[in-house]
């Protein structure tokens, strides 16, 4: 049987006094060496349940473990084995990476020797050397991101916990990002990471655990989860005044409602044979004189996974229960205005 | 179990990194002495008509009080570094560290206390120069540098409090300036309580922040005859009086802020 690294069982957590009710009964179980990824809209409980298993806070009931130690029971002992990369990067933006990175090899008990080979080896490995003696103010939110990350890293932690490691940062930030991660996950670590992205979760993840109002409502791999909701469909995308001759076309080879979205003129419908069913419409198109702008084999996203299962779009946002979870009662980044 | 080594190392280690971004930010450094020194540059000129009669001048009287004034505000200065580190989320990594509890709120305030030993050695510099002169012993003069630098150092745990408990930065520093800004000044510290009215006088008597200037004064080698309503336990004890008062904020907000600070599973 494979080993849990991660584990948590029926975490229930209230804030304010009980007014709202952040994780209610949340259960999750991560093996060794694998990732999982917490997917859901904001304020769904993610960022709560790192909070609980990192130690940082204490649930009203329910129990945390973390590498075989009760994280309620013994937090110190969990301390020393995890890293905790959060949403915003939380280091001491007047001081230099290099001086950031020492601190935190020096409060790991690193010898100052230690410390500041350490830091060497890290911002190496994150391609900061060049910056290394540079404010951190004076960074760009990716480098910020991955020194966040290098100073999780100073004792090569057994399990890492990354909230939302690529809230906030543009697509070349979050390619560089997913790189680092994927990395540090061939080395072996236990990864539970969480994400507003689908993308990010089906890149990164082994095991996506999907969570809504403070409990995990679906858990399975990508592939699992997208088959839960039926198999490929076909996009296409034609000039307007072909959109209903190629509907036709569609319901025949796809035997099923095509839904049509005239706005951006796209149409879609079930692939019944796969790739099979694409090039019958090719055919079929082209013997119509029918000539598609943009023409593709989609496997459902995660998107649409949230949505069959939550009956609404993951985008949803929910600023005040988020910033609950972020913050705690007193709203602390809200009232900054979010996070960054 | 984290040995009291570690405790001590860890603390030292955010101790080190305040004093770390004064090297990287002067700038910091440089203001938190521009304005005490602005302050006794200003009283000791236009107020400096008050002394008539004073031997040695209102500066004698003003420099105690001014040191006092600048010492008591290391309590906004803590109280405004923690919300900020809380803000920007460094308190929680300091918090999923396997580091003592105590660490980082000792550490703070140790920072703190070490930047008044800069900012009073600036000032005395400063008072020495436009006429101050201390006529006590070196040791009495050490002796009241060091119960100014305690001072400060007790009322910074008062600030770790108040940084803990407050909504955000922005909040603590107004918070802690309206109550410093008062304290500071309902005291001897720049004028005679006798021309105050009746119940402020008595507040300004039993303002810690009196017994601290009445404390320096002597210690500094001016006899301070602290007011009116004469005769009262702080105003006939000021040294005694002062350390009390610190060990009493001590021994209120050390548990306080540190249990907090363990506790915060907001």
């Amino acid at each position: 049987m494979a080993v849990k690294s991660i584990i948590a069982e029926n975490l229930v957590k209230h804030y304010r006094h009980g007014e709202v009710k952040a994780l209610d009964g949340l259960s999750l179980e991560v093996e060794e060496g694998t990732v999982l990824s917490l997917l859901g809209p904001n304020g769904a409980g993610k960022t709560t349940t790192v909070r609980i298993l990192s130690t940082l806070l204490q649930p009203d009931s329910g129990h945390a473990t973390v590498a075989g130690i009760d994280a309620l029971k013994e937090p110190a002992k969990v301390r020393s084995i995890i890293g905790l990369s959060g949403q915003y990067a939380a280091v001491d933006e007047t001081l230099t990476g290099w001086d950031n990175l020492v601190m935190f090899g020096r409060l790991y008990h690193l010898s100052n020797a230690q410390a500041q080979a350490r830091a060497t080896e890290l911002l190496a490995q994150f391609s900061l050397s060049d910056d290394a003696r540079r404010p951190i103010k004076t960074f760009s939110g990716g480098m910020r991101r991955r020194l966040d990350l290098a100073a999780s890293l100073i004792i090569k932690p057994r399990v890492l916990f990354l909230d939302e490691p690529t809230t906030g940062l543009d697509p070349r930030g979050r390619q560089e990002m997913w790189g680092v991660i994927e990395n540090l996950v061939s080395e072996g670590v236990t990864l539970l990471l969480t994400t507003q992205y689908l993308e990010e979760a089906d890149q990164l993840a082994d095991c996506i655990a999907v969570v809504d109002h403070g409990r995990v409502i679906a858990e399975g791999t990508s592939d699992e989860l997208k088959n839960r909701i039926g198999g490929e469909r076909i996009e296409v995308i034609v000039a307007e005044s072909d959109i209903t001759r190629a509907a036709e076309v569609m319901k025949r080879i796809s035997g099923t409602e095509v839904t049509i979205d005239k706005g951006v003129r796209r149409l879609a419908a079930a692939a019944p044979k796969g790739s099979q069913s694409l090039l019958e419409l090719v055919r079929e198109l082209d013997v119509e004189k029918i000539h598609p702008l943009d023409l593709a084999l989609k496997r459902p996203s995660l998107d649409d996974v949230f949505l069959s299962l939550t009956g609404r779009p993951a985008e949803e946002d929910l600023p005040e229960t988020d910033a609950l979870a972020t913050t705690g009662p007193k709203g602390r980044k809200a009232a900054k205005g979010g996070k960054k | 179990m984290i040995s009291i080594k570690y405790s001590i190392i860890d603390a030292w280690v955010i101790t080190k990194r305040q004093l770390m971004q004064l090297i990287r930010v002067p700038e910091v450094l440089v203001f938190s002495t521009i304005q005490p020194v602005m302050f006794v540059l200003l009283f000791r000129y236009v107020f400096g008509g008050l002394g008539a009669g004073i031997k040695g001048g209102y500066v004698q009287l003003l420099m105690p009080g001014i040191f006092v004034q600048t010492v008591a505000f290391t309590l906004a200065a803590t109280a405004q570094g923690l919300a900020q580190d809380m803000e920007k989320g460094l308190i929680d990594r300091f918090r999923s560290l396997p580091i003592a509890r105590s660490a980082v709120v000792i550490g703070r305030t140790l920072g703190d206390g070490l930047l008044n030993v800069v900012v009073l050695f600036v000032m005395g510099i400063t008072g020495f120069i436009v006429g101050w002169r201390p006529s006590s012993s070196i040791l009495h003069i050490g002796f009241g540098f060091l119960t100014l630098l305690l001072f400060g150092y007790s009322l910074s745990w008062i600030g770790i409090f108040m940084g803990l408990i407050a909504r955000d930065a922005r909040a603590v520093a107004n918070i802690t300036f309206l109550t410093i800004f008062p304290l500071t000044f309902l005291s001897n510290a720049f004028a005679s309580t006798t021309t105050m009215p009746r119940a402020l006088q008595y507040f300004a008597e039993w303002n810690p922040v009196s017994t601290m200037v009445a404390a320096a004064r002597d210690l500094f080698g001016f006899h301070n005859t602290f007011g009116a309503t004469a005769g009262s336990f702080p105003s006939q004890h000021p040294l005694p009086m002062s350390y009390i008062y610190m060990g009493l904020i001590m021994l209120v907000f050390i548990p306080l802020s540190v249990r907090r600070y363990t506790k915060k599973s907001r």
